[in-house]
C-alpha cells in the first residue's frame, strides 16, 4: 500500500518533523517500501492471540513515598537551550 | 434553582486531584505547592534522557482508597499507557496515564437535589502523571512563555462521571460531595486555588423536538442533542456553575441558528472567561486528537489481589454518606440536619457527635452546632480544630440551659460570654442569677394554687380544650417570675389536675 | 604479545603479579587508541588525563592495600548511550551534542564501584538506530579486519575498540542485534543478556522493551567477568529483575553435559553466505566432537521478527525521541516563528535521516486507524514468536546459528537501501522480541579475511548455560586469539 503525500505530511506534522523537500519525496518512497514489506503481517491470522507488550512476566514493582535529593535549579536548567530567570524560556505559546 | 428551559441540560465532570503524597508518581522530587520554580525536580521529572519512573505505592494506593470510597470496581490487572502529544510543559512529550486498562470503572455517588438524592454514576477513574507549569507573557506582546517543572510528575486521580447531571446546581453539588469524600479519606486536599482540584465540564443539551424550531431529531433519538462542548479553565465551583448556566443557554440560542446536531461537527473546547461571564469557544478542531497511544514499556502492570483490597479498604473512615443515614437512624436528626452536619467536615461531625453523646440531647447539640458554632467559624474564619470551646464545655451548656429552662435568647448571651472569657456555662448562669431551680413540691404547691384560682380554665381543660391550659401554667409563671421550669410546671399541672 | 593484545583476565593476573600497573596499562591503550584512531574512528571522546587519573587512583588503592573491584585498572570503553555524569553524552546524534547529563547510568557506577578505567566513549549509530554506525552524525567506524568495510551496528564504536585493542573491555546496547551483530562481524565476543538481567538505568532509550545492555571482549570468560559486573537488580528500573547473579566467571570452563543443540531451520535460509553457513558448520562439527546431540528445529514464525522488529521498535522510539524538542535540554534551531515550528526545525536539524524515518514509521504505526492493524497485529506475532521459543527451549539447551547473514559489508553499500539494511539483522531480532538472552562468538574467517560470528541462544536468564556452552567451543579453537594487523 502506497502511502500518499498528506499521510507522509500528516505523520511528520505528528512527529514535528520539519522534512525538506528532498526528505519528503525520499522517505515517501522508501516508507512506502516498508510498510509493504510490514504488511506481511497481514497474511497472518493472529485471532485469539493476546498482543505481547513486553517480555518479562513481573508485576506489582512500587518504590516507597520517601523524598529523594532533587537537582538545584542550577543544575536542572544547566542544559536548557534557553533559560529566563529560574525557568525554561520557550516561545510564545498560544493557547 | 435555574429559571426552567425548554430544554434538558447533560453535564459529564472531568475532575482531576492531586493525591496527598509525599512525593512525584514516578521520582523522589516533593510535590509540595509554592516551591521557587524549578527547585523540586530531577532527571525522571525533567524527561532526561535515559531516566526511567518507577511507581510510588503510597500514590497507587490513595487512588484504590478513593476508589473503593467511590464505590468502583477496581481491575485486577491494570497497566500505564503513553499519551503522546507535544506541549512544553511535557518533557517527554508523552504522558503516563491509563488507557484501555484503568484500575477501577464504574461506581459513583449520591447527592441531594431538591427533587431527592440522586446518584451520579462515573465511567472510570484513573491514575496518571500531572505536568509542569507554563506562565505566558502577561504584558500581550508576545514575549516568550516560561516553564517550570516542579508540578511535572505529580500524581493526579482522574475521576470521569457519566453525563449524569440536569443542571448546574447538580453538578456543584456533585463536585462538592466529592471534595468532602476525598478530603475525608485523606486522599486529596482538593484546593481549587492550589490547582489540586481541577474540573473540565463537557456539557451539551437536549431540546424537545417542539422547541426545535421545526428541525427534527437525527434518527434514532427522541430529542434534538447539541453538539458537546468541553468548557476549560474553571476555577472554583461558582465559576462551573455559571459556565454551565451560560453555555447552556448559548448553545440553545446557537442550535437556533445554526441547526447543528450531536455527531454532526466534532466536539469543541471552550474557555471560561470568569471577568466576563461568558465560554469562549475555541476553534473546532476537524482533525481529531491523535494521541497515540500505546502500553508503557518502562512500567511494569500492576495486580490487585482482594487481600490488599481488604487492608485499604480497613483504612477507609466511616464515609459522609453513612455518618448522614447514622446521624439520621442512630441520633434521630432530621436528612436536612444529618446534611449541613456531616457537609462540614470530618472535624466538625467529630466535634457534634461528642457533643450530641456528652448532652444526651442529640437534637439541641445538632441546633448548636449548625447555628451557633457555624456562626462563629465563618465570623472568624477559623475552622473547628480552631475553635475555643471544647465539646465538652458546650455540652454543658446545652444541659443547664435545659435545667435552668433558660431562654434561647439569654443562653446565646452566656454562650458569647464563654467564648470571650472562658468562663464556664455554670459560672455564667450563677452570676447572672439564671439558676434559679425549685423544689418540687413548692411548685407543686404553686400549680395547685393555679387550679384552685382558675376554675374556668380548669373545667375549659377538662372539657378537651387544651388551650386553656396555657392560663394555668401561665399563672405559676407569673408567680415565679418566668423563672419556673415550664416543662415540669405542665407536667405537674396535668398530675395535679387529673385527681381534680 | 603485546599488552594490549592482551585479555582482561590476563591483565588483572599481570597486575596482581605485580608485573605491571593500572597506569601502564591505561597508557599503552591510550596510545593505541592514538596510533589507531585515525584509521579505526571508534571513539568519540577520549579523556587522557581523566582515564589517567582514574589508573592512578587504583593503584593508589592497590598500593595501601585497599580491596579492589574485580575489574580494577582494566580499561572499559563505554558505547556514547549510555549516561556519565559531567560528560558529554551524544548518543550519536547533534541533537545531543552538547548534552552533560547529570547523572551516571547504572552499569557506569556498577564500573566505577568495579574500579575499572573508563576509556572514552564509542561511536554508534546515532540512537543506536543501525546496523553499520554509519548513522553517526560525527564519523564512520571502521571494521579494523578490513578498513573499507563496516565494523556493524549500532554498537560499532565499541566492537572496534575492542577488536583493534584500543580497549580490553567495552559495553554496548543491543535493541536488535547491535552487540551481537559488530561482535561477529569484527571477529570478538558480544552478549546481549536477557531482558531485565542489567538496568537500563542511563541507558538513553531506542525501544524501551527491547533494549538491553550488554559486553563486548575478546573471548567469553572476559564477557563473563564483565556480565558478573554490570548485571543484576536496581530499583530505578522497574523492568530489572530482582534476581541473584550467579558467579559466571567461576563456572565458565565447566562444560554443559550433556548438551542438546537445536538448529532453527529458518536461521539457514537462502540469504545466508555460503562462506558463513560453512565457518557456522566447523562450530559444530566441534561441538558434535565434544558429544553434543544437535537436532533441527523451527521457528515458524521468526521470519515475522523483522516486520514485527520494525513496528514495536519504531513505534516506541516514535515516543521515547519525542523529549528532544529543544525545550529542556538539547539542540534548538536557531530560526523559527512559533512554538510548533521550533519543535519541527530543531528536531528536523537534530535528527539524521534514518532516526527521522524510524520515528515516521513508529509514528504511522501508532496513528488513528493504523493501530490494530500495525502496532497491534506485531504485538501478537510478538507473542507467537515468543512462544516459538519455549517450544524450541522445552527440547534444547541452546539453539544456534550464524549471527548474521553475511561478513563486514562496505561502507556506503546499503546506506541508500534502510530495508536492505534492516534484513542484515535477520537472525538476531527475534531473540530482543522474545526478550531472551543471546551470544556472538568468533567461528572462523572467510577467504577474505573477514571474521564470522556464531550465535548462541538460551532461555531467559540461562546467561550461565549461554557462556559455558560458548566457552566449550572457544577451548578447541583459537579463533578469539586472533588480532587485526593495523
Amino acid at each position: 500500500m502506497a502511502l500518499t503525500g498528506d499521510q507522509v505530511r500528516w505523520v511528520a506534522h505528528l512527529a514535528r518533523l520539519e522534512l525538506t523537500e528532498e526528505e519528503f519525496q525520499l522517505f515517501t518512497g522508501q516508507l512506502t517500501r516498508i510498510v509493504d514489506f510490514i504488511d506481511q503481517l497481514q497474511q497472518l491470522n493472529t485471532e485469539g492471540v493476546e498482543p505481547l507488550a513486553h517480555a518479562l512476566p513481573i508485576h506489582n514493582v512500587f518504590r516507597p513515598d520517601e523524598p529523594a535529593p532533587s537537582l538545584s535549579v542550577d543544575e536542572a536548567l544547566a542544559n536548557a537551550p534557553a533559560r529566563k530567570g529560574d525557568f525554561y524560556s520557550v516561545p510564545a505559546v498560544l493557547d | 434553582m435555574s429559571r426552567p428551559t425548554p430544554y434538558t441540560i447533560v453535564i459529564g465532570l472531568e475532575v482531576h486531584v492531586q493525591l496527598l503524597t509525599r512525593t512525584k508518581l514516578f521520582c523522589g522530587c516533593s510535590t509540595q505547592f509554592g516551591l521557587p520554580p524549578n527547585s523540586a525536580t530531577c532527571p525522571v521529572c525533567i524527561g532526561m534522557p535515559g531516566v526511567l519512573p518507577v511507581m510510588n505505592r503510597a500514590a497507587f494506593e490513595l487512588a484504590l482508597k478513593a476508589a473503593l470510597a467511590l464505590q468502583c470496581n477496581i481491575a485486577p490487572f491494570t497497566k500505564w499507557d503513553r499519551k503522546n502529544y507535544y506541549y512544553p510543559d511535557l518533557p517527554k512529550n508523552y504522558q503516563i496515564s491509563q488507557y484501555d486498562l484503568p484500575f477501577s470503572t464504574g461506581g459513583g455517588l449520591e447527592i441531594m437535589t431538591p427533587q431527592g438524592p440522586k446518584w451520579i454514576g462515573l465511567i472510570r477513574v484513573h491514575l496518571e502523571e500531572d505536568a509542569g507549569k507554563l506562565l505566558h507573557d502577561e504584558t500581550g506582546r508576545g514575549g516568550d512563555s516560561l516553564v517550570d517543572l516542579n508540578r511535572a510528575g505529580t500524581p493526579l486521580l482522574e475521576i470521569v462521571s457519566k453525563p449524569d447531571m440536569n443542571s448546574p446546581e447538580e453538578a456543584k453539588a456533585y463536585l462538592e460531595e466529592l471534595r468532602l469524600l476525598l478530603r475525608e479519606i485523606g486522599v486529596s486536599d482538593c484546593e481549587m486555588q492550589e490547582g489540586s482540584l481541577r474540573v473540565d465540564a463537557n456539557v451539551n443539551i437536549r431540546i424537545p423536538p417542539e422547541h426545535a424550531g421545526g428541525r427534527k431529531p437525527l434518527p434514532g433519538r427522541q430529542y434534538v442533542a447539541t453538539p458537546i462542548v468541553e468548557i476549560k479553565n474553571l476555577n472554583s465551583f461558582r465559576a462551573v456553575e455559571r459556565a454551565i448556566a451560560y453555555e447552556t443557554q448559548r448553545q440553545f440560542e446557537e442550535f437556533q441558528e445554526s441547526g447543528k446536531q450531536l455527531g454532526e461537527v466534532s466536539k469543541a473546547t471552550a474557555g471560561w472567561d470568569d471577568v466576563q461571564g461568558v465560554t469562549v469557544v475555541q476553534r473546532r478542531k476537524e482533525e481529531a486528537s491523535d494521541y497515540r497511544y500505546f502500553p508503557e514499556p518502562d512500567l511494569v502492570p500492576v495486580e490487585v489481589d482482594q487481600a490488599w483490597l481488604d487492608r485499604i479498604r480497613a483504612t477507609l473512615p466511616e464515609l459522609p454518606a453513612a455518618r448522614r443515614k447514622r446521624f439520621e437512624s442512630q441520633l434521630g436528626l432530621s436528612a436536612y440536619d444529618a446534611r449541613v452536619l456531616v457537609g462540614q467536615g470530618l472535624a466538625f461531625a467529630d466535634y457534634f457527635e461528642k457533643v450530641a453523646r456528652e448532652c444526651g440531647d442529640a437534637k439541641a447539640a445538632s441546633n448548636w452546632c449548625s447555628n451557633q458554632v457555624l456562626a462563629v467559624l465563618n465570623e472568624r474564619k477559623i475552622s473547628i480544630q480552631d475553635f475555643p470551646l471544647a465539646p465538652e464545655a458546650l455540652a454543658d451548656l446545652i444541659i443547664r440551659v435545659k435545667k435552668h429552662n433558660i431562654n434561647a435568647q439569654r443562653a446565646r448571651e452566656v454562650f458569647g460570654i464563654m467564648l470571650q472569657t472562658g468562663e464556664t456555662a455554670d459560672g455564667i448562669i450563677k452570676r447572672l442569677g439564671l439558676d434559679v431551680s425549685f423544689d418540687a413540691e413548692e411548685l407543686r404547691e404553686l400549680v395547685k394554687k393555679s387550679i384552685a384560682a382558675n376554675a374556668k380554665a380548669v373545667a375549659d381543660v377538662k372539657a378537651g380544650k387544651q388551650k386553656a391550659m396555657d392560663a394555668l401554667v401561665g399563672f405559676v409563671m407569673r408567680e415565679t417570675k418566668g423563672k419556673a421550669p415550664t416543662d415540669e410546671v405542665r407536667r405537674l399541672m396535668n398530675e395535679e389536675l387529673a385527681k381534680v | 604479545m603485546q599488552l594490549i593484545e592482551r585479555t582482561a583476565a590476563e591483565l588483572r593476573a599481570l597486575m596482581a603479579q605485580g608485573e605491571v600497573n593500572a597506569v601502564q596499562i591505561t597508557e599503552a591503550f591510550l596510545q593505541a587508541i592514538r596510533a589507531r584512531e585515525p584509521q579505526v574512528q571508534a571513539f568519540l571522546h577520549v579523556d587522557e588525563s581523566d582515564a589517567l587519573a582514574q589508573a592512578t587512583a587504583i593503584d593508589q588503592k592497590r598500593k595501601h592495600g585497599w580491596q579492589l573491584g574485580p575489574l580494577a585498572g582494566i580499561p572499559v570503553a563505554i558505547k556514547d548511550v549510555l549516561c556519565t555524569k559531567g560528560q558529554v553524552t551524544t548518543c550519536g546524534s547533534r541533537i545531543l551534542e552538547n548534552f552533560v547529563p547529570p547523572y551516571d547510568a547504572h552499569v557506569i557506577t556498577r564500573l566505577r564501584e568495579a574500579d575499572a578505567v573508563l576509556i572514552g566513549k564509542t561511536n554508534m549509530d546515532e540512537f543506536a538506530m543501525g546496523s553499520s554506525t554509519e548513522n553517526s552524525a560525527f564519523k564512520t567506524t571502521r571494521n579494523p579486519w578490513d578498513l573499507e568495510r563496516i565494523p556493524g551496528g549500532s554498537s560499532g564504536g565499541s566492537a572496534a575498540a575492542v577488536a583493534a585493542c584500543e580497549a580490553p573491555l567495552a559495553v554496548g546496547s543491543d535493541t536488535g542485534g547491535s552487540i551481537r551483530q559488530p561482535a561477529s562481524l569484527c571477529g570478538i565476543v558480544g552478549m546481549k543478556p536477557t531482558y531485565g538481567r542489567v538496568s537500563r538505568f542511563g541507558l538513553v532509550a531506542f525501544a524501551s522493551s527491547l533494549d538491553q545492555i550488554g559486553p563486548f571482549s575478546h573471548d567469553v570468560t572476559d564477557c563473563a567477568l564483565l556480565l558478573e559486573v554490570i548485571a543484576g537488580h536496581d530499583k530505578r528500573d522497574s523492568t530489572s529483575v530482582y534476581r541473584p547473579v550467579p558467579p559466571y566467571s567461576r563456572t565458565v570452563n565447566t562444560p554443559v553435559k550433556p548438551l542438546t543443540i537445536g538448529l532453527p531451520r529458518e536461521f539457514f535460509d537462502e540469504g545466508l553466505d555460503p562462506e558463513v553457513n560453512a565457518c557456522v558448520q566447523e562450530a559444530l562439527k566441534v561441538y558434535r566432537g565434544l558429544g553434543a546431540n544437535i537436532k533441527e528445529v523451527s521457528l515458524p514464525h521468526s521470519r515475522y521478527a523483522v516486520a514485527v522488529y520494525y513496528i514495536v521498535a519504531t513505534a516506541e522510539a516514535s515516543s521515547n525521541l519525542a523529549r528532544y524538542d529543544g525545550v529542556h535540554y538539547g539542540y534548538r534551531a536557531p530560526d523559527f516563528d512559533s512554538m510548533i515550528h521550533m519543535y519541527s526545525r530543531s528536531r528536523g536539524l537534530g535528527f539524521g535521516k534514518e532516526v527521522k524515518r524510524r520515528i515516521m514509521l513508529g509514528t504511522y504505526a501508532l496513528s488513528s486507524g493504523y493501530y490494530d492493524a500495525y502496532y497491534l497485529k506485531a504485538l501478537k506475532v510478538r507473542r507467537l514468536i515468543k512462544e516459538d521459543f519455549d517450544r524450541a527451549f522445552a527440547e534444547c539447551d541452546v539453539l544456534m546459528g550464524p549471527t548474521s547473514p553475511t561478513p563486514a559489508f562496505r561502507v556506503g553499500e546499503k546506506a541508500e537501501n534502510p530495508l536492505a539494511m534492516y534484513l542484515s539483522d535477520i537472525y538476531t531480532i527475534s531473540c530482543n522480541l522474545a526478550g531472551i538472552a543471546g551470544i556472538s562468538i568468533p567461528c572462523g574467517f572467510t577467504k577474505a579475511g573477514l571474521p564470522v560470528g556464531l550465535q548462541i541462544l538460551a532461555g531467559p536468564f540461562e546467561e550461565e548455560k549461554l557462556l559455558r556452552v560458548a566457552r566449550m567451543h572457544e577451548a578447541q579453537t583459537d579463533w578469539h586469539l586472533r588480532r587485526p594487523r593495523l
